[in-house]
C-alpha cells in the first residue's frame, strides 16, 4: 500500500470518526493552550518583579555599623556609630576601590516640615551629592545641592513628589525644618512604592546641615554608607573592595569581628527571584496538570475506540492489510490529530496572551520555549495513544481481532 | 468475468489439506479443534462445511482462509505452500485469492457501500479501483445502493456489499463463514441465489454452515464433527 493511498485512508477514517477526532483534537488544543497561557502568565508576573528589584537599584551595597555576630559579645548591628566620614572618603578612593561608582554617607531623623500652607511629618535624610547615584533617582525639576553646598552647611532641601504635593511646595520655595528655613531646590522624580516603605516621602539635605540642626551627634559620624557598584556585575568586586579597605581602616585583622555589615540589595533580589522561580513553578505545575488532563482525555478517547477500531484491524487484515500497512494508518490518523490539535493549541494560547490582559489586568508574556515543550508533550500523548493501541491489534490473529466485542 | 491467471500446474486442485490438525493448549487441556483432516478442492467447486457449533469447523474455515495457520500437516492452496508463510505473505494471499463473506457481514459503518467493497483493492496494486467497485456491486443488483451507508441498508442488503467486496479482487475462492446466520428466510434465499448463481459462472465456494438446507445449496458436503472430517452424500 502507497504512502498517498494510505494518507487517503487515514484521512478518511478521521472523517468516518467525526466526534472522536474532533474530542481529541479539543483535548490536545487544551492542553496545548493552558500551558502556553499560564507559563506566560508566570513569566510576565515574573518580570514584572524583577523589574521592580532592578528599580530598588541592585547594585547598591548598604554599609550599617556594628557586626552581623548573634552571639557573644558583640552588640547588635547599628548598636555604635563606628562609620566615619574617613570611611566615606576613603572609598570615594577610585585608586582603592575601583568598582566603586558613588558614594554617599547618610544621616537620618524623623522630623516635621513646616510649610506655608501646611505641615507634614516625615523622615529627613542628610547626604552628599553621591545619594542620587547610589539611590539611582533622578530629578523631575530643579537641581540636587552640591559638594560646596555640602561643605558650607547650606540651608537646601530635595524633596520627594510626596512630600512636595503635601506641603503644597515648588523648586523656590521655603519650608521650615526644625525652626530653620530651608530653599527647596529640587523635586525627586517618582519612583514608586517599593516595599513598605514610599520612596516618594521624604527629604534630602546636605549632611552637614543635618548634623548641625537635625540628628545632632558628631559631625564625623555616619549611621549609614551607600555604595553603588559600577555595575550589577561588578558588585561582588565592589563588596570585597569596601570590605579590605574599611578593615584597613578600622585596624582589625580578622574580618570575623568587624565593626561594621555590608548588605547588598541583590539579596533582596536574589530572595524575590527564588519566589518567582517558585511562582513559575507553580504555574508551570498547573499547566503540566492541565496538559497531563488534556492527554489522559485524549488516551481515553483512544482506547474507548479501539474495541471498535479492532474490528475495523482485524477485517482490514482479513482483506489483506499487513500490520505495517496499518501501523502507517494509525500513525497517520494520530499525527493529523496532534498536529491540528497542536497548531489549534498554539493559536488559542496566542489569543488568550492578547484578551487575557485585555480583560483581566494580568500580563502575559509568552515565550517560546514552554510553547514547543507543550506542542511536543501533546502530540507525543496523542501519537503514543492513538498508536500504540493500534499496534498492538494489529499484531492481533485477524480472527481475535474481528471477533473482538 | 475476467480470466483468472493460470495455475502453473495442469490440476485444478485449489485446496489441498493433507492431515492437518490445529491444536489449543498443553497437557490436559489440549483440544484438538482440527484432527487430521485431509481435504480437496477444485476449481468451480461449490463445497458445503457442515458441522454443529464446537465442531471445528470454524477452526477450520479459518485455515482454509489462511487466518490462521495449521499446527501439523501440510495446506496448499493453488499450488503454495500456505503452513509455512509469514504473516506479511498469508495476508498478501489472503488479498490476491479468497474472497470473505462473514456472518456478522462486518462492514464497516463510517464508509459508503462502494468505499466498503474497494477496501481490499486498497491494499494492492489496483487501479480504476472505484470502477471495479461499482462492476462488483452491479454483480449482486446493488447498483442504486452505492453511496448508502451500511446502516441504511438491510441485513441482505448489507450481505450483498459483503459479498461484492469477496467477489472485487476476482479471488480464487470465495470462503462464506454462515452468510445467512443473521438474515430472514426471505434475505437468506437472494443470497444464496447469488452465490449458486457465481458459482455457476464458475466461481469457487466454500460454504461454511450448521444449517442443513444451507448446505443443500451446494454440489458436495462434507460434515465436522470433534475436529474429524467424513464425506456426505448431497442431498
Amino acid at each position: 500500500m502507497n504512502l498517498l493511498r494510505t494518507f487517503d485512508t487515514g484521512m478518511r477514517g478521521l472523517l468516518g470518526h467525526r466526534l472522536r477526532s474532533i474530542l481529541t483534537t479539543l483535548g490536545i488544543l487544551f492542553g496545548v493552550a493552558a500551558v502556553i497561557c499560564t507559563v506566560g502568565i508566570g513569566t510576565a508576573s515574573a518580570n514584572s518583579v524583577n523589574s521592580r528589584i532592578a528599580a530598588l537599584g541592585t547594585n547598591l551595597l548598604t554599609i550599617s555599623p556594628g557586626s552581623t555576630t548573634s552571639f557573644g559579645v558583640r552588640g547588635g548591628s547599628g548598636s555604635a556609630n563606628t562609620l566615619t566620614m574617613d570611611d566615606v572618603s576613603g572609598l570615594e578612593d577610585r585608586q582603592d576601590a575601583p568598582d566603586v561608582a558613588a558614594v554617599a554617607p547618610v544621616v537620618s531623623g524623623s522630623v516635621t516640615l513646616v510649610s506655608a500652607s501646611t505641615n507634614w511629618a516625615t523622615t529627613v535624610q542628610g547626604s552628599t551629592p553621591g545619594w542620587l547615584m547610589t539611590e539611582a533617582r533622578t530629578l523631575s525639576q530643579g537641581v540636587f545641592f552640591t559638594r560646596q553646598q555640602v561643605a558650607k552647611h547650606a540651608q537646601v532641601v530635595v524633596l520627594g513628589t510626596t512630600t512636595a504635593a503635601e506641603l503644597g511646595v515648588t523648586v523656590g520655595s521655603q519650608v521650615s525644618i526644625s525652626g530653620a528655613p530651608f530653599d527647596v531646590v529640587g523635586i525627586l522624580t517618582a519612583s514608586g512604592s517599593t516595599g513598605f516603605t514610599n520612596s516618594d516621602d521624604l527629604a534630602v539635605v546636605p549632611i552637614t546641615t543635618a548634623q548641625d540642626q537635625i540628628t545632632g551627634g558628631s559631625p564625623d559620624s555616619v549611621q549609614r554608607i551607600l555604595l553603588s557598584a559600577t555595575s550589577t556585575g561588578t558588585i561582588g568586586s565592589a563588596y570585597l573592595e569596601a570590605d579590605q579597605l574599611l578593615l584597613q581602616t578600622h585596624h582589625i585583622t580578622n574580618s570575623a569581628s568587624a565593626d561594621f555589615t555590608i548588605t547588598s540589595a541583590s539579596t533582596l533580589a536574589s530572595t524575590a527571584a527564588s519566589v518567582t522561580t517558585t511562582l513559575t513553578i507553580l504555574l508551570a505545575s498547573v499547566a503540566a496538570i492541565s496538559l497531563l488532563v488534556g492527554g489522559i482525555g485524549v488516551m481515553n478517547i483512544m482506547l474507548v475506540s479501539v474495541t471498535e477500531r479492532t474490528q475495523e484491524i482485524g477485517l482490514r487484515k482479513a482483506l489483506g492489510a499487513t500490520p505495517r500497512d496499518l501501523l502507517r494508518q494509525f500513525l497517520i490518523e494520530a499525527a493529523t490529530l496532534s498536529f491540528v490539535g497542536g497548531v489549534l493549541g498554539v493559536g488559542a494560547g496566542l489569543l488568550a496572551g492578547i484578551l487575557v490582559p485585555r480583560l483581566a489586568n494580568i500580563a502575559v508574556t509568552i515565550t517560546p520555549t514552554p510553547v514547543v515543550i507543550a506542542v511536543a508533550v501533546a502530540a507525543g500523548v496523542g501519537l503514543i495513544f492513538g498508536v500504540y493501541p493500534a499496534a498492538r491489534a494489529a499484531r492481533l490473529a485477524p480472527i481475535a481481532a474481528l471477533r473482538a466485542e | 468475468m475476467a480470466a483468472r491467471a493460470a495455475p502453473a500446474e495442469m490440476t485444478a486442485e485449489i485446496i489441498r489439506l493433507v492431515d492437518v490438525s490445529k491444536v489449543y493448549g498443553t497437557g490436559d487441556a489440549t483440544v484438538r479443534a482440527v484432527d487430521a483432516v485431509t481435504l480437496s478442492v477444485n476449481e468451480g467447486d461449490f463445497l458445503a462445511v457442515m458441522g454443529p457449533s464446537g465442531s471445528g469447523k470454524s477452526t477450520l474455515m479459518h485455515i482454509l482462509g489462511c487466518l490462521d495457520v495449521p499446527t501439523t500437516g501440510e495446506y496448499r492452496f493453488a499450488g503454495e505452500d500456505v503452513s509455512r508463510m509469514d504473516e506479511r505473505e498469508l495476508a498478501s494471499i489472503r488479498n490476491r485469492r479468497i474472497g470473505f463473506v462473514f456472518q456478522q457481514f462486518h462492514l464497516l459503518s463510517s464508509m459508503s457501500a462502494w468505499r466498503n467493497v474497494e477496501l481490499p483493492l486498497l491494499y494492492r496494486a489496483a487501479r480504476d479501483r472505484k470502477q471495479t467497485a461499482l462492476n462488483a456491486l452491479a454483480q449482486v443488483g446493488l447498483s442504486n445502493r452505492v453511496d448508502h451507508r451500511p446502516n441504511q441498508l438491510s441485513g441482505g442488503q448489507q450481505q450483498r456489499v459483503a459479498i461484492a467486496r469477496a467477489l472485487v479482487t476476482d479471488p480464487t475462492m470465495i470462503l462464506a463463514d454462515e452468510p445467512t446466520g443473521n438474515l430472514d428466510s426471505h434475505a437468506s434465499r437472494e443470497v444464496l441465489e447469488i452465490l449458486t448463481g457465481l458459482n455457476r459462472s464458475g466461481h469457487t465456494i466454500v460454504l461454511i454452515t450448521h444449517d442443513p438446507n444451507v448446505a443443500g445449496v451446494a454440489e458436495r458436503v462434507v460434515e465436522m464433527s470433534d475436529g474429524r472430517l467424513r464425506a456426505r452424500v448431497a442431498a
